[in-house]
């Protein structure tokens, strides 16, 4: 498909990366991390895409998995409605210009590891009316967005989070196609938009939405001026569109969820690159009101980024150390807590979406985890839930982005490589 | 280029324009690049560090070209002393202003100081290749 990459991977690699050897990466309490290290190059090493053909992804025994749409536009976070129809908004978004030559050339290497499918910038509506878990009905819900990325519903409102503007549809259950465009609610800040996305979520009384705004630099190359109003939560009052930063330091918070019962807030968050094969670990965290999580004076608590001047070692001060570390890398974009349907297995705790990695020689995330929670925490080890995105001889079928509980027990999956919706179910 | 070393012959390795010109850019661009990184180690503003970057990449370029010109004027004069100090000094201003580019690659801060280091020497080294390169030649057996 790609005659000038004839060799199934491109590495670009590496001076001095210290052992070299695959450390396993740390999950959960992190206790120590390594040094930071950077070769002459950054490592890169991008899988190349190769169809699915007949595969499909690996599930756990007494699962089975399907593709529930296809030929979608780049699909990326999905949301369950009442009547079980499933929306998918699909696109892409940026327009982070090249800055330095580096940006050139790693734009055109990272490229290879995507869709050249087109941006959607709509939002499709899937239907499996008779619950044989076929969805025959795949239909155009709204379109002329401008890259949906977060998706919410409470009551007759349907939110979605644009990359530009947070807006709202009126919505009645049954809907196959909004009745009309959308209304804004406010605008959000897209000024470069380097991490585009918009995570967004709903507390349960609807009153407050809030989303996720993604960092406009790796760490800050692009000046701290473009980072105003940037890596951060919002709060915004569905009502009156009024907003305040809810938690900040949150380098790129790609998902956003609401743990059952409680109404906390939680996030999976992308952090840093650059730093080494095992810096810095994504990482999921219930988000406290008001917290700082480092980003970009420190990570992980209080480890110093020497690349930011000015430092501010007061905010490093201040910083939270996450709750859950993912391993670095994987690049978490989907997070959605589970429910007792999903069987006793799986029943509590959260699933995460990874979308996979770039800096790293032996690529990590590009499969759906379950990790485990008890009393309301996470403990223990993730657990592979949906894998099998690359191949044995290292090529790159699909890429996991948002995870989706169905309440009736399924747990949907968008692949934005296939541009494929993966639906994953109990064996009866 | 075949005409060129037709014109030149009986001046040996004496740059024609073009070469010339290759040769004597290298020196604004690296200084321009050198310049871009002490008012970024200065001021912290991220886009004197994009300069310098891009400015480090045109250098690259003419630096590059000139090799092959001089290349092509030593195969052509036989091998000289001269025309060898002025090749390696070339060559070791492209390596160095390679390993210059690499690091300049990185984000932010994380350019520093060792890209500013290396953009003194890689201009120290083209101010040396420029004089080697432009030099009165000399004709005949010297020495």
């Amino acid at each position: 498909m790609r005659a000038a990459l004839t060799a199934s991977t491109l590495v670009l690699l590496l001076t001095g990366c210290g052992a070299g050897d695959d450390q396993p990466q740390q999950y959960g309490a992190v206790s120590s991390l390594p040094e930071p290290q950077r070769g002459l190059l950054p490592s890169m090493k991008i899988a190349e895409p190769v169809p699915w053909d007949d595969a499909l992804p690996t599930v756990p025994a007494g699962y089975r998995v399907s593709a529930i749409a296809t030929d979608l536009k780049i699909p990326r976070q999905t949301l369950v409605l009442p009547n079980g129809d499933i929306l998918v908004a699909e696109g892409r978004g940026g327009s982070a210009p090249a800055l330095k030559p580096k940006d050139v050339i790693a734009g055109y290497i990272k490229a290879r590891g995507t869709t050249s499918m087109e941006s959607g910038d709509r939002l499709t509506l899937l239907r499996d009316a008779d619950g044989d878990g076929t969805y025959e009905l795949q239909t155009v819900f709204a379109d002329n967005l401008n890259a949906p990325y977060g998706l919410a519903l409470h009551e007759n409102n349907l939110y979605v989070a644009n990359q530009d503007a947070l807006v709202r549809f009126d919505y009645q259950v049954g809907q196959t196609e909004a009745s009309g465009p959308p209304t804004e609610i406010i605008r959000l800040p897209a000024e470069i938009n380097h991490h585009w996305t918009k995570a967004l979520t709903i507390s349960p009384d609807g009153r407050h939405l809030y989303v996720g705004i993604g960092s406009n630099s790796n760490i800050t190359e692009r000046g701290m001026e473009v980072e105003a109003d940037r890596a951060m939560i919002w709060q915004i009052d569905a009502a009156t569109g009024a907003h305040k930063p809810y938690a900040t330091g949150l380098r790129n918070p790609t998902a956003l969820a609401i743990q059952p019962g409680t109404g906390q807030l939680w996030a999976a968050v992308n952090e840093r690159d650059e730093l080494g094969e095992d810096l810095v670990p994504d990482y999921i965290t219930a988000v406290r009101e008001g917290g700082f999580y480092g980003w970009p004076y420190s990570y992980w608590g209080q480890n110093v980024d020497d690349r930011v001047r000015p430092q501010d070692p007061e905010k490093v001060a201040s910083a939270i150390v996450p709750d859950y570390a993912l391993g670095a890398h994987v690049a978490a974009l989907g997070l959605a807590f589970s429910s007792p349907a999903m069987g006793e297995r799986f029943a509590e705790g959260v699933f995460v979406g990874e979308h996979g990695s770039w800096n790293r020689k032996h690529p990590v995330g590009f499969r759906v985890i379950f990790v485990p929670f008890s009393n309301g925490r996470p403990a223990g080890d993730p657990v592979d839930f949906v894998t099998g995105f690359r191949t044995d001889d290292g090529k790159t079928r699909g890429r996991p982005v948002g995870v989706t509980v169905d309440p009736r027990g399924a747990l949907i999956v968008a692949d934005d490589l296939a541009n494929v919706v993966w639906r994953v179910v109990r064996e009866e | 280029m075949t005409d060129t070393t037709t014109t030149y012959r009986t001046h040996r390795n004496w740059p024609n324009p073009l070469h010339a010109t290759l040769l004597a850019g290298t020196v604004p661009l690296f200084l321009g690049a050198l310049l871009s990184d002490i008012a970024y180690y200065r001021s912290f503003h991220i886009q004197w560090s994009n300069f310098a970057s891009w400015l480090i990449a045109g250098g690259l370029v003419f630096c590059g070209l000139a090799i092959l010109f001089a290349l092509a004027g030593m195969l052509r004069a036989g091998r000289k002393p001269r025309s060898g100090l002025y090749l390696a000094l070339l060559v070791a201003t492209w390596i160095l202003g390679f390993l210059d580019a690499l690091h300049h690659a990185r984000d932010a801060w994380a350019t520093m100081p060792a890209g500013l280091v290396l953009s003194v020497i890689v201009l120290v080294l083209a101010c040396l290749a420029t004089w080697a390169g432009l030099s009165e030649p000399r004709t005949g057996g010297e020495r």
